[in-house]
C-alpha cells in the first residue's frame, strides 16, 4: 500500500510537469505580444523592451519555463498576473474557495437528487414515476448549463426578484447570502450532472437487483429494506463513488459556464478572463491548481475505492 | 404427516408474449429427513416450483395457485412478514452458481452472521461462534481465520460448501438445494455430495435435491420425481424409478445415459425438444416425442395414477398397465445387459 502509494506521488509529478510544459508551449506557440499588454498602449518601444526583460519575456522559451518552475516549486511562487500585477497565488487561492462552494454544493444537490430517483426508477421500471424522471434525465443532459443558468437567472432572479442574479458573497459573515448568491448556480450546476447520475444509478441499481447474491439474502429471509441497503446498494454504488470522484475532481478545475453565468470569480472565471488578456501566469497558476486537485482527489479517488471494495488489490 | 406437503401448484409468468405455464399442476411430499430429487430437462420447472415454494418468485406477473402445507400452514397463501421468518430459517434454499452466490463486499463471516441474527436473538458474538461452527462442519480448514475472509478468495466449491453453511446454520427442517452441483466439477460434485449426505444425517433436515443429473439422484434421493413441461411424469421411491420405471419420459432418460463400458455406437436421445411453455402441446405434453403415443394422449391429459392399487409409484401415461409393465421390465432388462 505505501510502496503504491509513493509510486503514485512520483508517477502524479511527472504528470505536473508535462501539464505545465503544454500549457507553457502553447501560449508561446501564440504570437502575441504580452509586454505591450502590460506596458499599456501609451507606451514607447523602449518601455515595451523595458517591462519584456522585467517579465523575463525576452529570455530563450527553456529559461522562462526553468524560472517559472523554479519560482514555483521552490518559492511557491506562482509569479504576477500580467493585467493588474496581483499575486498569482492570491487569485488563485481566492478563487478556488469559490469554485470549491460550488462544485462541492452542487455535488450534494445532485446526489441528494439522483439517489433516490434513480433508485426509485431501478425498482419500478416502466412505471409512470419512472418515464417522469427519464424525460428530465433527457433534458438535463440536452439543456446547456448556460441556458439553465440563464433561465433561472431570469425567471427566479429578474422576474420574480427572489434571488440575486450575479456574483458570489463569502461565507464570512452570516452564511444567508452565501447561499443566496449560491442556490441558482447549484441547481444549474447540478441539473446536468443529476441527469447522468439518475441515469447511471437506475442502471447499476437494476443490474445489481439481479444478481445472485440479492436472490440469497431474500432466501435467507432478510426483509427489503436490508436486501437494498446492505447488498444492492453497497454493491450498485461502487461504479458511481468512482464517477463522482472523477467529476468532482474535473468539476474543480472550474465549472466554466456556471460561474461565467452567474458571474462566480472561480477558477473557470478567471481562466476564461485571463485567456482573454494573454495573462500567461494567471492562466498557468489556474492551470496549476486545477491540474494539483485533479492529480490529487484522483489518487484519493483510486485509494477510496480500493478501501471499499475488497476485490481491489493496489499493484 | 408429510413434512412439506404441495398440492397442484401453478405458477403461471405474464409476458409480452402471453402467459408462460412453468409449472402447471405439479404435487408431491416430502418427508421428515429424507431427500426428494427433482429431476427433469432445462426448462421443465424444476427451479420454478422450488421459488414457488420459497415464494422467490418476481411478485409482478407472476400467478401462483395450489397449496404448499409446511407444519400445517400454506406457504403459498402466508403473508410476506411470515414467509420471510420461514426462510432461512425453517425452510433454506442453496442455488446453483456459488461463485456469483455470495456478496463480493461482505466477509463470508459476515454473511453467516447476517443468516443467524436475522432469525432469533443471537448476540453478534454467539452469531460469530456459531459461524465458525458451520465453517468446521463443512470441512473448510482453519475457520477461525477464513471467517473473514471475502468471497473471491475461496474456490467454487468452497464457496459452495460456505452456502451449505449458511443454509443449514439455523438447523432447517427443509433444505431445497437447487442443481448445487451443476456448476462444480465432478470431484467436488462428489464431495459436496457426500458433505450433504453427512449433515442430512447430523442435522436431520430433509432435502429437496433438484437436478438434471441422474447419477446425482441415484447418489442421494429416497423419492425421485420427474417433471416434463410442467408437469409431474412419474413419481416413486428411489428404487421404482431406477428399476421398474413406468414413463416413456423415464425410459428415454434412463436409455440416453451414455454407458462407462459402451464402445463406439451412438447415444439415444430423446428425439425432439421440449415443448414451449407459451403454447404446450395438448393432452399429455410430451406426445409428440413419445414413441407409444396414441390418439388419446391428444385429448386428455394423462392423471398422475398409481400404477398399481394401493402404489405409492405414480405415472403420467395413459398406456395399459400391463402393457406398460411389461414394456418397463423389457427396457430395464436390455439396459441391465448393455451394462454388462
Amino acid at each position: 500500500m505505501i510502496r503504491y502509494v509513493i509510486r503514485r506521488l512520483l508517477w502524479a509529478c511527472v504528470l505536473f510537469l508535462a501539464v505545465t510544459v503544454i500549457t507553457f508551449l502553447i501560449f508561446f506557440a501564440v504570437p502575441v505580444n504580452p509586454a505591450a499588454l502590460v506596458a499599456g498602449k501609451g507606451a514607447s518601444p523602449t518601455e515595451v523592451k523595458h517591462v519584456a526583460h522585467l517579465l523575463y519575456l525576452d529570455r530563450p522559451l527553456y529559461m522562462q519555463y526553468l524560472h517559472f518552475l523554479d519560482q514555483l516549486v521552490l518559492h511557491h511562487n506562482l509569479g504576477f498576473s500580467f493585467g493588474n500585477r496581483q499575486s498569482v497565488n492570491t487569485i488563485v487561492l481566492g478563487a478556488a474557495p469559490v469554485t470549491a462552494s460550488l462544485v462541492i454544493g452542487g455535488a450534494i444537490l445532485w446526489m441528494a437528487v439522483a439517489i433516490p430517483v434513480g433508485i426509485y426508477s431501478a425498482l419500478h421500471p416502466r412505471s409512470k414515476g419512472d418515464r417522469v424522471a427519464m424525460v428530465g434525465v433527457l433534458t438535463g443532459i440536452s439543456a446547456h448549463p448556460v441556458w439553465v443558468g440563464l433561465m433561472l437567472s431570469y425567471v427566479v432572479g429578474y422576474l420574480l426578484g427572489w434571488l440575486p442574479i450575479q456574483g458570489y458573497a463569502n461565507l464570512s459573515a452570516s452564511p444567508w447570502p452565501w447561499i443566496e448568491h449560491m442556490i441558482l448556480p447549484w441547481i444549474t450546476f447540478a441539473y446536468l450532472y443529476s441527469a447522468y447520475y439518475v441515469r447511471m444509478i437506475r442502471s447499476t441499481v437494476m443490474e445489481t437487483l439481479n444478481e445472485d447474491y440479492v436472490r440469497t439474502a431474500r432466501a435467507k429471509g432478510a426483509p427489503e429494506r436490508v436486501v437494498m441497503s446492505r447488498h444492492v446498494l453497497r454493491n450498485a454504488m461502487l461504479p458511481v463513488v468512482t464517477m463522482l470522484g472523477m467529476d468532482i475532481a474535473v468539476a474543480l478545475g472550474g465549472a466554466v459556464f456556471v460561474e461565467t453565468v452567474f458571474g462566480l470569480p472561480g477558477l473557470g472565471w478567471y481562466a476564461i478572463q485571463s485567456v482573454d488578456n494573454f495573462d500567461l501566469p494567471t492562466i498557468i497558476g489556474v492551470v496549476v491548481f486545477a491540474s494539483l486537485a485533479v492529480i490529487v482527489l484522483n489518487l484519493i479517488v483510486d485509494l477510496l475505492y480500493a478501501w471499499i471494495d475488497p476485490r481491489i488489490r493496489l499493484t | 404427516m408429510p413434512l412439506l406437503d404441495v398440492r397442484d401448484l401453478k405458477t403461471h409468468f405474464r409476458t409480452d408474449d402471453g402467459v408462460v405455464r412453468a409449472v402447471d399442476g405439479v404435487s408431491f411430499s416430502v418427508e421428515k429427513g429424507k431427500t426428494l430429487a427433482i429431476v427433469g430437462e432445462s426448462g421443465c420447472g424444476k427451479s420454478v416450483t422450488c421459488m414457488s415454494v420459497m415464494g422467490l418468485n418476481p411478485r409482478q406477473n407472476t400467478q401462483t395457485t395450489g397449496e404448499a402445507l409446511f407444519n400445517g400452514r400454506d406457504l403459498l397463501r402466508l403473508p410476506p412478514d411470515e414467509l420471510r421468518k420461514v426462510r432461512g430459517n425453517e425452510i433454506s434454499m442453496i442455488f446453483q452458481d456459488p461463485m456469483t452466490s455470495l456478496n463480493p463486499v461482505q466477509t463470508i463471516g459476515a454473511q453467516l452472521r447476517e443468516a443467524v441474527m436475522l432469525h432469533g436473538d443471537a448476540s453478534k458474538k454467539q452469531a460469530h461462534s456459531r459461524a465458525v461452527e458451520m465453517l468446521k462442519a463443512v470441512g473448510i480448514p482453519r475457520a477461525e481465520t477464513r471467517v473473514d475472509d471475502y468471497p473471491h478468495q475461496f474456490s467454487g466449491g468452497m464457496r459452495q460448501r460456505v452456502m451449505i453453511a449458511m443454509a443449514l446454520i439455523n438447523n432447517p427442517d427443509l433444505l431445497i438445494a437447487d442443481e448445487p452441483t451443476t456448476a462444480l466439477d465432478v470431484t467436488t460434485q462428489a464431495q459436496i455430495l457426500k458433505l450433504m449426505n453427512e449433515l442430512q444425517r447430523d442435522f436431520g433436515s430433509a432435502i429437496i435435491l433438484v437436478t438434471h443429473d441422474l447419477g446425482v439422484v441415484a447418489e442421494t434421493a429416497d423419492e425421485v420425481l420427474v417433471m416434463y413441461a410442467g408437469r409431474a411424469a412419474e413419481r416413486g421411491g428411489y428404487a421404482d424409478i431406477f428399476y421398474r420405471p413406468e414413463h416413456p419420459y423415464t425410459w428415454g432418460l434412463l436409455g440416453s445415459l451414455p454407458r462407462l463400458a459402451q464402445q463406439g455406437g451412438d447415444l439415444k436421445p430423446i428425439p425432439g425438444s421440449p415443448p414451449s411453455l407459451l403454447r404446450p402441446p395438448s393432452g399429455c405434453r410430451f406426445r409428440l416425442r413419445c414413441p407409444y403415443a396414441m390418439a388419446i394422449c391428444e385429448a386428455e391429459q394423462p392423471p398422475l395414477a398409481p400404477v398399481a392399487d394401493g402404489s405409492a409409484h405414480l405415472t403420467a401415461c395413459h398406456l395399459e398397465p400391463e402393457q406398460r409393465r411389461a414394456e418397463s421390465e423389457r427396457l430395464v432388462g436390455a439396459m441391465m445387459a448393455e451394462a454388462r
